[in-house]
C-alpha cells in the first residue's frame, strides 16, 4: 500500500516537472540538458526506487502454489546471488539449455521455483496506470544490485557467441514499409530524431551510454521500463510486427548491445525522458 | 543498355552473375546466421503490422548486407536502375500541391505502426530527420537540412523531377539511402507527395522564408 500512495504523491511532483519539460520543444538546447536538469530536481532520488522496493518484497516473499521465495533463484552467480548478477547477463544456463536475459531468467525462476504459470506471470509484462507489472518490479530490484559494477561478458559458450552474432546481424536487418533497421538511427555518431539525441550503438562509448542506464524510469510514461520493453518499442517504430518476449532476437540484440558496452559501469535503473 | 522496364528480380540474377564473375559472392552468406528465419520466429502480427513486413525485397536484402560505402558498384548500379524505373510521375505533370497540407504531412510522425489507426492518413515525418522551415526548431539530423529548398533551386522541370524522384524512391539516386521510399512503398499517395513538393518549392512555404 505504501508503494501505491508514495507513487501517487510522486505523480504530483512529476506533473510539476512536466512543465519544465515543455520548454524542451521550444528550446534548441539539447534534450539531454533538460533531462539532466530534471534529474537534478530529484537529487539522489529516482522514482525507480518504488519499483525496486516492490521487487524486493516480491523476491523475498513466499509466493505461488509452491509457497517459496525467489531466494533460491540462480541468476548466473549461484542460488540467491543478486549482487553483480545483472552485469553478467545475458548468459547461457545449463538448466534451461538457453541463453537468457534477466527478464527471461526471472520468468524461469518464477515458473519453476514458485510454480506460477508463465501466462499468469506475464499477463502484465509492461505495466500501465491500471496494472502493475511484477516482472518490471523484480527486474528493477535485481538490476539495482549491479549499480557501479562493470559489464563482463566473456561469451565462452558457443550459444552465447551465436546470440551475439544474431543480434549483430539483426541490427542491420532492413525491412517493413519504411526500410528501417536499428542501424538506420543508431549506426552513426551525433545524430538526432527531432531533438532526441541518438546513441551510436555500434561503438563502445555509445553502447555504454545507452545500455548502462537501462532499465529506466521513463518520465513521459511514469513507468519503469525494461530492456525488453525498449527493444519491442523500437521495432514498433520501425513499423515491424510485435517482438515476442524472450525471443531469440530479443536476447540476441540484448547480447549484442551488452557485449558492445562491455567494460561500462552500470548505473541502472536510470531516468529517461 | 536499356533497363527502364527491368524488374529488380531480373536485376538480381544479373547482379549475381556479375558478382560471381569476379568473386565468390552470393546474396546468402553461409557464415552469418539465418536472420530472416530468426526474425520470423521472434515476431508476431499485431494489428496492421503483419508478419509479411519481415520479408525483405531485393533492395532491403542488399542494403542489409552492404552499407552505401561497401556496396559493390555493380549492385549499386542495378539498385539505381531498377529504382529509377519504379518512379511514377504525377498525373498531367502537375508536381505541386498545397504547401499547407504538405507542412502537416511533414510534421506528422504516425502511420503504419502497429499502434496507429489505419483509417488515418500516414504522415511523412520529415522533421524526424530533416531541417525544413526555419521556424521549426525540433528537427532531426539523420538527413541533410532542406531549409530554403525551393528558394535555392528554383522550379525548373529538372529540379521538380529530381525532388519527386527523391520522395518517390530515393534508392534511384542514393543506393542504400536511409530514407524511406515514400511513393514506391505506398507510404504516401500521389496527392500527399504533391503537397510535400509544394512545401519544398512554393515561394510562400515556410521552408523558403
Amino acid at each position: 500500500m505504501t508503494t501505491c500512495c508514495a507513487r501517487r504523491g510522486l505523480g504530483a511532483v512529476l506533473a510539476g516537472g512536466a512543465l519544465l519539460l515543455t520548454g524542451l520543444v521550444q528550446a534548441e538546447d539539447s534534450t539531454q540538458d533538460a533531462i539532466a536538469e530534471y534529474r537534478a530536481m530529484f537529487g539522489d532520488d529516482n522514482p525507480a526506487e518504488l519499483w525496486q522496493a516492490r521487487g524486493e518484497v516480491l523476491w523475498r516473499a513466499p509466493r505461488g502454489p509452491k509457497k517459496v521465495s525467489l531466494q533460491a533463484c540462480d541468476l548466473g552467480l549461484g542460488a540467491g546471488v543478486i549482487d553483480g548478477a545483472y552485469a553478467q547477463l545475458p548468459r547461457w544456463f545449463d538448466d534451461t539449455g538457453q541463453v537468457q536475459d534477466l527478464e527471461s531468467r526471472l520468468v524461469s525462476c518464477v515458473t519453476t521455483l514458485q510454480g506460477i504459470p508463465r501466462e499468469q506471470f506475464l499477463k502484465v509484462k509492461f505495466g500501465d496506470g491500471d496494472q502493475q507489472s511484477d516482472l518490471e518490479a523484480l527486474t528493477a530490484y535485481v538490476v539495482a544490485a549491479s549499480r557501479g559494477k562493470p559489464i563482463v561478458l566473456p561469451l565462452r559458450h558457443p550459444a552465447e557467441q551465436a546470440a551475439y552474432a544474431l543480434g549483430k546481424a539483426v541490427f542491420r536487418y532492413r525491412a517493413g514499409p519504411h526500410d528501417f533497421a536499428c542501424a538506420t538511427c543508431h549506426a552513426d555518431a551525433g545524430k538526432r530524431i527531432r531533438l532526441q539525441e541518438l546513441p551510436q550503438l555500434t561503438t563502445a562509448a555509445g553502447a555504454r551510454e545507452a545500455y548502462t542506464h537501462w532499465p529506466a524510469y521513463r518520465i513521459s510514461q511514469g513507468e519503469l521500463r525494461t530492456m525488453e520493453w525498449r527493444l519491442q518499442d523500437c521495432f514498433r517504430q520501425q513499423r515491424l510486427p510485435q517482438l515476442k518476449f524472450g525471443s531469440e532476437v530479443a536476447i540476441g540484440l540484448t547480447m549484442f548491445l551488452a557485449k558492445t558496452a562491455e567494460g561500462g559501469t552500470l548505473a541502472a535503473p536510470g531516468i529517461k525522458r | 543498355m536499356k533497363v527502364t522496364g527491368m524488374t529488380l528480380v531480373r536485376a538480381r540474377w544479373l547482379l549475381l552473375a556479375a558478382l560471381c564473375a569476379t568473386a565468390p559472392l552470393t546474396l546468402a552468406d553461409d557464415a552469418s546466421p539465418d536472420v530472416g528465419a530468426a526474425m520470423r520466429r521472434s515476431f508476431e502480427a499485431k494489428h496492421q503490422a503483419g508478419m509479411e513486413r519481415l520479408n525483405q525485397d531485393d533492395v532491403q536484402a542488399l542494403c542489409t548486407r552492404y552499407t552505401p560505402a561497401s556496396l559493390p558498384p555493380a549492385a549499386a548500379a542495378l539498385i539505381q536502375q531498377a529504382s529509377l524505373a519504379s518512379v511514377k510521375p504525377p498525373a498531367a505533370g502537375q508536381y505541386l500541391g498545397d504547401y499547407r497540407r504538405g507542412e502537416q504531412i511533414a510534421q506528422t510522425g504516425t502511420g503504419l505502426q502497429s499502434s496507429d489507426d489505419p483509417a488515418k492518413p500516414n504522415g511523412g515525418n520529415c522533421y524526424a530527420c530533416h531541417q525544413l522551415a526555419a521556424s521549426e526548431l525540433a528537427y532531426g539530423t539523420i538527413g541533410p537540412s532542406l531549409q530554403r529548398y525551393g528558394k535555392l533551386r528554383g522550379q525548373s522541370p529538372a529540379m521538380l523531377e529530381a525532388a519527386w524522384r527523391k520522395l518517390y524512391n530515393p534508392q534511384a539516386d542514393v543506393p542504400c539511402s536511409n530514407m524511406p521510399r515514400f511513393g514506391h512503398q505506398k507510404i504516401l499517395n500521389e496527392q500527399q507527395l504533391k503537397d510535400l513538393m509544394a512545401f519544398l518549392f512554393d515561394p510562400a512555404s515556410p521552408v523558403n522564408q
